[in-house]
C-alpha cells in the first residue's frame, strides 16, 4: 500500500510551505528577486516573497511561500525511535522493575566534556522533572545519580563502576562544530578500552541527538526533543529485562 | 517612585540587615587572602602581557616562578625586575616570555620599588580614567538615544571576526548592548589566552585582543548611528579579576559578575571565588563597569515559582558583596528571569509581581532581566509569544537591562535573523505600551501584591536560616539551588594563599583609596 502526502495549506495536495531565511546581499529589489529565485530553485512553484527587511548594510531577511510537487510515501517509512508506542508511566515503570527485575535500577547521568548545559539531564533525572513529567529521582525503584555538568568521560565511568550502575545517561546540548560527536565517541571508546561496554546500558540525549545517531555511535539508544523520563525508563527496563532473559518478554 | 506593590519597608530593611550580617564574616576571610588570579590581575594592571612560545601567558609565567612566595604579592618581583633590568614594561614582557626568572634577581631598595610602582599605578589610572571619561562623554553626547530598558543581545560564533559582523548588524538594528559569550569551559581555565582567536565552542575566548577588536568595531557603529553600544563580557570563572582588569583596560562597559555563581554552578572552590569576586568587583567599580549578576541560574536549575525567594535572597547578598567592593547602586545589574512554566494559570501575574518587586526593592539598580529559556521548545511560534510576554513585563516594570529572548533558543545559537526578529519584537512591544505601567494600580488584596509580599517573607526566613548557619556552611549544606559545595572541594583551591604580613600590592591599596574602602 502507498499513501502519498504533500504539505497541506488549505487544500489537499496544494504543497504549501513557509520559509524564512537571510541572504548576504543588501536589501532592495535585487535581493528580493534573489530570494524569489532561490525559492524557485528549491523546486517550489508559485514562489512568493511576502516580506523583506534589511538586517544590516550587507544582509537582508525574507519570508517566502511556495508550493511543491514533492511528496513522500508514509507507508514505506521505518521510524527508529528508542522506545516503541507503548510507554510505562512512572508507577507502571516501578511496578515493572519490581516484577521483572526484583531489584532497584541504578542510573548514573551527566552532561559530559565541557558542556555546561544541564537542562537536558535535569529534565530526565531531577525529582521535579520537566513539563509535569517527574524525573528518575522520583521513581521509587530507581536509584538515580545526576553528576551535573562538565563531567569528564573517565569520571563518569569511574562513578558508574563505583555505584554498580545498570545504565549511563549522557546529555550533550552544545553541538557547535560537532563537539558532541567527538565527546560521545570518546565515551564509548573508553568503555570498550576498559572492557566495560557490555556491563552498562548506555544512552545519549540532547536536542540534536536522535536514536539513529546514537546507535551509529555505539550507544544502546538515543533521545532527542520531546523526551521525558518515561521514555528513558521504558527503554532501560526493556533492555535490562532483555539482558536477564534474552529474547524473553 | 511610590510603591505600587505596597511593600513593607521594615521587612526590606530586615532583609538588608541580614545580608549585611551574613556577608561580614566572609569579608574578613576575603581580606586576609589572595589568589593566583588576583595576583595575575594585578600584574596585568601593571602592564604584564604577552605569552611565550607555548602560548603560556606572561602573568602565568611570573606566578609559576613565585609559587612559594606568592603570599608576599607578585607585583614586588615584577617591579623589581623592571628596576633591576632597566627594561620598560614591553621589554620585560618579552624577556619573561623568553625565560627570564623574576624571582632570581636580588631585591632592590624598597623606596625604588615604591617609586616604580607609583609610576605603574599612575599609568594604569590614566588609561582607565580615560576610558571612563570617554564612555561618559559619549553617553552624554548621545543621551536619550538608547532604549530603556537597554536591549541586550549575545553573539557566539567562536570566531572574533565573525562575531564582529554579527555584532555590527545587531547594533545597527538597534541593540544597545552586545555580549560576546565565552567559549564553553573558559570559566574553568586558570589562565586567560593571548591574542585574537577564531576557534571556540558555543562562544569565543575572552582575550584582551578580542576585547580590543570588538570595542573598535562597535565604536565605529557608535559614531555612525549616534548611539552608544555597551560591550559586555564575563568576569566569572577561575579568572574573574583578570577579565575585569582586561575589561578596564579595553573599555568594556558591563561584566557578568556574580559573588556565588562560580561556586554553585561551576564547582569552583568557595574560598577562591569569594576572594576573586571582591578584587574583580573593585576593578569593575573603579572602571565604571556595570556588573550583571547571575540569579537567573537558580531558576533554570530549580522551579521558578517555588524558588522565587532564592532569587531575591541572592540579590540581597550580591548587593551587599557589591557594596563591600565599592560598586555604586547604578553599577549593580542584579539578575532575575522570566522562567515560569508557561502552562501555569496566572503565571504571568507572578512574573509581573516578581519583576516589579525587584524594581521596587532595588530602585537604583539597572536590573538585568533574563528571557525564557527553560520552557522554550522547538515551537518557534510559541517562542515568539513567550518572548513578547517577557518584553511586556520588562517594559511595564521598568527593568534596566533586557536580554532579548531568541525564538530559536532551544535549537541553535542565534542566526542573524533571530536577533533581528527579537529586536523588532521588543521595539514594538515596548513602544506600543511605553507608559502602561504608570497607568496601572494593583489591588491590595490581589494576586500580584500578595505574591510579592509572600516572596519577600520567604526571603527573610531564608536569609535568617543562612545567617544562623553561616554563608559558607549554608553553601556546603546545599541551601542554595539544592547544590552542596563543601568548603575544601571544588576547582582552584590550590590557587589560594593567605597574605603574609609583608604582602605588598600598591594597586589594591590604590583601589581602596579611590573607592573609599
Amino acid at each position: 500500500m502507498t499513501t502519498i502526502v504533500r504539505p497541506y495549506g488549505d487544500t489537499l495536495d496544494d504543497g504549501a510551505v513557509q520559509l524564512s531565511f537571510t541572504l548576504p546581499v543588501p536589501f532592495g529589489p535585487r535581493g528580493r528577486e534573489a530570494a524569489r529565485l532561490f525559492v524557485e530553485k528549491l523546486g517550489f512553484r508559485h514562489a512568493e516573497v511576502v516580506h523583506a527587511a534589511p538586517l544590516s548594510g550587507d544582509f537582508s531577511f525574507y519570508v517566502a511561500y511556495g508550493r511543491t510537487e514533492v511528496a513522500v510515501d508514509v507507508d514505506t517509512i521505518h521510524v527508529e525511535e528508542a522506545t516503541g508506542e507503548k510507554l510505562y508511566s512512572m508507577n507502571e515503570a516501578c511496578a515493572a522493575i519490581r516484577e521483572k527485575l526484583g531489584r532497584k535500577v541504578v542510573v548514573v547521568g551527566a552532561c559530559t566534556g565541557f558542556d555546561a548545559h544541564t537542562v537536558g539531564i535535569d529534565a530526565i533525572m531531577n525529582m521535579k522533572g520537566y513539563n509535569h513529567h517527574y524525573g528518575l529521582e522520583r521513581y521509587s525503584e530507581v536509584e538515580a545519580f545526576n553528576l551535573g555538568a562538565q563531567v569528564p568521560n573517565e569520571k563518569l565511568i569511574d562513578y558508574a563502576v563505583k555505584v554498580n550502575a545498570d545504565a549511563i545517561l549522557v546529555s550533550q546540548i552544545v553541538t557547535q562544530k560537532d563537539v558532541h560527536i567527538r565527546n560521545l565517541t570518546e565515551l564509548i571508546e573508553l568503555l570498550e578500552a576498559r572492557g566495560l561496554r557490555e556491563r552498562f546500558v548506555v544512552c545519549a540525549g540532547g536536542t540534536r541527538i536522535s536514536n539513529k545517531l546514537a546507535v551509529e555511535l555505539g550507544y544502546d539508544g538515543g533521545f532527542g526533543q520531546g523526551t521525558y523520563a518515561e521514555h528513558v525508563a521504558t527503554f532501560l527496563i526493556d533492555r535490562l529485562v532483555d539482558k536477564v532473559a534474552p529474547g524473553g518478554a | 517612585m511610590e510603591s505600587r506593590l505596597h511593600m513593607p519597608q521594615e521587612r526590606i530593611d530586615r532583609a538588608r540587615e541580614l545580608a549585611s550580617r551574613i556577608v561580614a564574616p566572609v569579608q574578613e576571610f576575603i581580606d586576609a587572602h589572595t589568589t593566583v588570579t588576583v595576583e595575575r590581575a594585578t600584574l596585568r594592571l601593571a602592564g604584564a602581557d604577552g605569552a611565550d612560545a607555548d602560548g603560556i601567558p606572561v602573568p602565568n609565567l611570573v606566578i609559576d616562578q613565585l609559587s612559594g612566595r606568592l603570599d608576599e604579592g607578585a607585583l614586588k618581583f615584577w617591579v623589581n625586575a623592571l628596576v633591576r633590568t632597566g627594561e620598560d614594561v614591553a621589554g620585560l614582557n618579552r624577556k619573561v616570555a623568553e625565560g627570564l626568572r623574576v624571582d632570581a634577581l636580588p631585591l632592590a631598595d624598597p623606596a625604588a620599588l615604591e617609586a616604580k610602582a607609583a609610576e605603574l599605578v599612575a599609568a594604569c589610572t590614566r588609561r582607565v580614567r580615560g576610558n571612563r571619561s570617554l564612555r561618559e562623554e559619549r553617553l552624554a553626547r548621545y543621551a536619550g538615544k538608547n532604549h530603556s530598558p537597554l536591549l541586550y543581545v549575545i553573539v557566539a560564533t567562536g570566531n572574533i571576526h565573525e562575531d564582529v559582523k554579527q555584532a555590527r548588524a545587531a547594533a545597527e538594528q538597534g541593540a544597545d548592548v552586545v555580549a560576546v559569550i565565552r567559549t564553553t569551559a573558559q570559566s574553568l581555565l586558570d589562565y586567560v589566552p593571548y591574542g585574537a582567536t577564531t576557534e571556540g565552542f558555543g562562544g569565543t575566548y575572552a582575550t584582551q585582543e578580542n576585547f580590543r577588536i570588538m570595542r573598535a568595531a562597535l565604536d565605529e557603529v557608535v559614531e555612525r548611528e549616534g548611539r552608544y553600544v555597551y560591550l559586555t563580557n564575563y568576569a566569572s570563572g577561575l579568572c574573574m579579576p583578570e577579565i575585569a582588569a582586561m575589561g578596564a583596560l579595553e573599555r568594556l562597559d558591563m561584566m557578568l559578575n556574580d559573588s556565588m555563581y562560580g561556586i554553585l554552578f561551576r564547582d569552583i572552590n568557595m574560598y577562591r571565588t569569594f576572594v576573586d569576586q571582591k578584587f574583580s568587583r573593585m576593578i569593575n567599580a573603579w572602571a565604571g563597569v556595570i556588573i550583571n549578576t547571575g540569579e537567573d541560574n537558580y531558576l533554570t536549575t530549580s522551579d521558578a515559582v517555588e524558588k522565587a525567594y532564592t532569587v531575591l535572597a541572592s540579590q540581597f547578598l550580591n548587593e551587599r558583596f557589591a557594596f563591600a567592593a565599592g560598586l555604586e547602586p547604578w553599577q549593580m545589574g542584579l539578575g532575575h528571569a522570566f522562567e515560569m512554566d508557561p502552562t501555569i494559570r496566572n503565571g504571568f501575574l507572578m512574573e509581573l509581581s516578581q519583576a516589579l518587586m525587584a524594581r521596587e526593592i532595588f530602585p537604583e539598580a539597572p536590573l538585568k532581566y533574563m528571557p525564557p529559556t527553560k520552557f522554550m521548545t522547538g515551537d518557534i511560534f510559541r517562542g515568539v509569544v513567550q518572548n513578547s510576554l517577557f518584553n511586556f513585563v520588562s517594559q511595564m516594570t521598568g527593568q534596566g537591562i533586557h536580554l532579548l529572548g531568541m525564538l530559536t533558543e532551544a535549537i541553535h545559537t542565534p542566526f542573524m535573523q533571530d536577533r533581528f526578529l527579537a529586536l523588532e519584537n521588543a521595539k514594538y512591544v515596548m513602544n506600543n505600551m511605553a507608559d502602561l505601567g504608570a497607568e496601572v494600580e494593583f489591588r491590595m488584596d490581589g494576586t500580584i501584591v500578595k505574591r510579592a509580599h509572600a516572596v519577600l517573607e520567604e526571603t527573610v526566613a531564608f536569609l535568617e536560616r543562612i545567617e544562623t548557619t553561616g554563608l559558607m556552611d549554608a553553601i556546603a549544606e546545599g541551601l542554595f539551588a539544592d547544590i552542596r559545595r563543601p568548603r575544601d572541594l571544588g576547582k582552584g583551591l590550590d590557587g589560594l594563599r593567605k597574605k603574609s604580613d609583608g604582602y605588598w600590592n600598591p594597586f589594591e591599596e590604590h583601589l581602596h583609596r579611590e573607592l573609599g574602602l
